[in-house]
């Protein structure tokens, strides 16, 4: 018994972190409180991250925790702890989208779903062992062959923090 | 079903989910988590099929789509605080303007 679950521990937590990750990501649909919201949008990304670590790409894994969790989910958690919890928005959960709005994401899911699973290989086709990758390659591949996309984000990122600042001017003119 | 299948439903799930979430919600703040949850299902997605075919371009392009999301939430937080400091509302609805 305990052989056999140590045999496949892979797989059991592989399915017990979707299935926790699925939970997290109807959680960030549902729920009403924004900082609830938020925690469950960041357990979603813990268990995407734990998912990531079975696949062996572990450096995926920790940016996933850095800048997600530790950068952008905690950026708007500050946020929402700034924002004023007495908004009507706040007790009003759905838009007037909400049944058409539903029906439509479910037909993309089926749609996308019989799509993508059909046309996957087959299991023993795609069960292969295949070359992981590990640093290394990632490396190379980084810096040799997309250096050029990755100077083109740190351009990205310079025009996002010019245009916050200045977002941020316009609102101070038109207030004072 | 094996694990690519199971990985890419749970991402297809995920990117179902946030897309729902996008158009459903009335917070502004929760509209843009749901965007997250998008880019992380097609993050796992990129990330699987990376896995897959033993390709590193995949990795890579999950890398640009980190930076991308960063820059996206420095730029849309205060947009929506602007919005906030006018209208005193985080309700999507409340923003309807060019609805006419």
């Amino acid at each position: 018994m305990l052989e056999t679950l140590l045999a496949n521990l892979d797989t059991i937590l592989l399915v017990v972190f979707g299935v926790s990750a699925l939970v997290g990501g109807v959680l960030v649909t549902v729920l009403r409180q924004p900082m609830r919201v938020a925690m469950a949008l960041i357990s979603t990304m813990v268990f995407l991250g734990g998912i990531y670590g079975l696949l062996g790409v572990h450096f995926i894994a920790a940016f996933q925790v850095l800048i997600y969790v530790g950068a952008v989910m905690v950026f708007m958690v500050y946020v929402i702890m700034l924002l004023d919890t007495r908004d009507p928005a706040q007790s009003r959960r759905f838009s007037s989208l909400v049944v058409p709005g539903a029906i439509a994401s479910a037909l993309l899911l089926g749609a996308l779903v019989y799509g993508v699973v059909t046309s996957l290989p087959p299991a023993a086709e795609s069960a292969r062992p295949v070359g992981a990758f590990g640093v290394t390659e990632f490396a190379i591949a980084f810096l040799g062959e997309y250096w050029l996309h990755f100077e083109l984000t740190s351009v990205l990122l310079l025009a996002a923090v010019v245009a916050a600042v200045a977002v941020i001017k316009a609102s101070r003119g038109e207030h004072g | 079903m094996d694990k690519t299948q199971l990985l890419i439903a749970l991402a297809l799930a995920l990117f179902a989910l946030g897309l729902a979430g996008v158009i459903v919600r009335r917070n502004l703040l929760v509209m843009l988590m749901c965007m997250e949850l998008m880019l992380n299902g097609v993050n796992l997605s990129l990330v699987t099929f990376a896995q897959q075919a033993g390709a590193a371009a995949g990795a890579v392009l999950v890398f640009l789509i980190f930076v991308v999301a960063t820059a996206e939430i420095a730029i849309a937080i205060p947009i929506v605080l602007l919005l906030v400091r006018r209208r005193h509302t985080l309700d999507a609805d409340a923003y309807a303007d060019l609805k006419g």
